[in-house]
């Protein structure tokens, strides 16, 4: 049985979602078996770029207007500058060679990392399931989140 | 030290080193072994750990010029 890692990933910002990307692809390396549930914010790393936001009602409409979510308009948690700050820590590690959030999303999917998303936050929000990339394998909550959890060796929130 | 097969992971940083070591050993059989070329510093602690875990065996790591060259033996 390999062992389990579990990782919330309630943030939406792309600095953090790095950091998510770089454990659960490293612990898929490791022969570890890795579930990242995203919820709340952290469901913005996993919609679609392109595409329109559906949402019923005004309050829901103006926050998918405003939090429109997609794996390329992901703030920086420090220094986000209007995107400035963003578009250099994109040079960076670019020149860096180190793989963009799209690529790090890939090879998760490659080494097999589980994408969970949490419907309760879809719900209050107003995201559908087809705001998400198709990568996501589950819609579920907090029980599903538990029973990986408590088998898990590492569970980490993000 | 003679290797089967070598992976070049020169210029890659974390986690991706390891990434691809565990990738490309797949294709080798039990008891080959692997040079992964690598000059992210952390791949001398990382990679004795990658190998503690995976139960396969660490054969060495070579240091020249800013450089690893890291030698692993598939066990399973």
């Amino acid at each position: 049985m390999p062992e389990k890692v579990t990782l919330v990933v309630f943030s939406g910002e792309m600095d953090k979602a790095l950091a998510a990307f770089n454990i659960a692809i490293g612990a898929a390396a490791m022969g570890m078996e890795v579930s990242m549930f995203f919820t709340f914010w952290g469901l913005n790393i996993i919609r679609r770029n392109e595409g329109s936001t559906k949402s019923r009602g005004m309050m829901r409409k103006m926050l998918n207007f405003m939090n429109r979510g997609g794996s390329k308009r992901l703030p920086l948690s420090r220094f986000h500058m209007l995107g400035l700050g963003k578009w250099m820590m994109g040079k960076l590690m670019q020149d860096a060679k180190f793989p963009s959030l799209d690529e790090l999303i890939a090879t998760a999917r490659e080494s097999g990392v589980k994408f969970i998303a949490c419907t309760t936050s879809m719900a209050i929000m107003g995201i559908s399931k087809e705001a998400f990339i198709p990568e996501v394998d589950t819609f579920a909550g907090v029980a599903t989140y538990l029973a990986e959890a408590r088998e898990g060796k590492v569970n980490l929130f993000v | 030290m003679k290797a089967d097969a070598t992976l070049d992971c020169i210029g890659l940083y974390c986690p991706m080193p390891i990434a691809h070591t565990a990738k490309k050993l797949e294709e080798l059989e039990v008891g080959q072994v692997l040079e992964v070329l690598a000059d992210d510093e952390g791949i001398k602690e990382d990679m004795p750990a990658w190998c503690r875990t995976t139960g396969n065996e660490l054969l060495g790591i070579e240091e020249e010029g800013g450089g690893y060259k890291v030698y692993i033996r598939k066990s399973k």
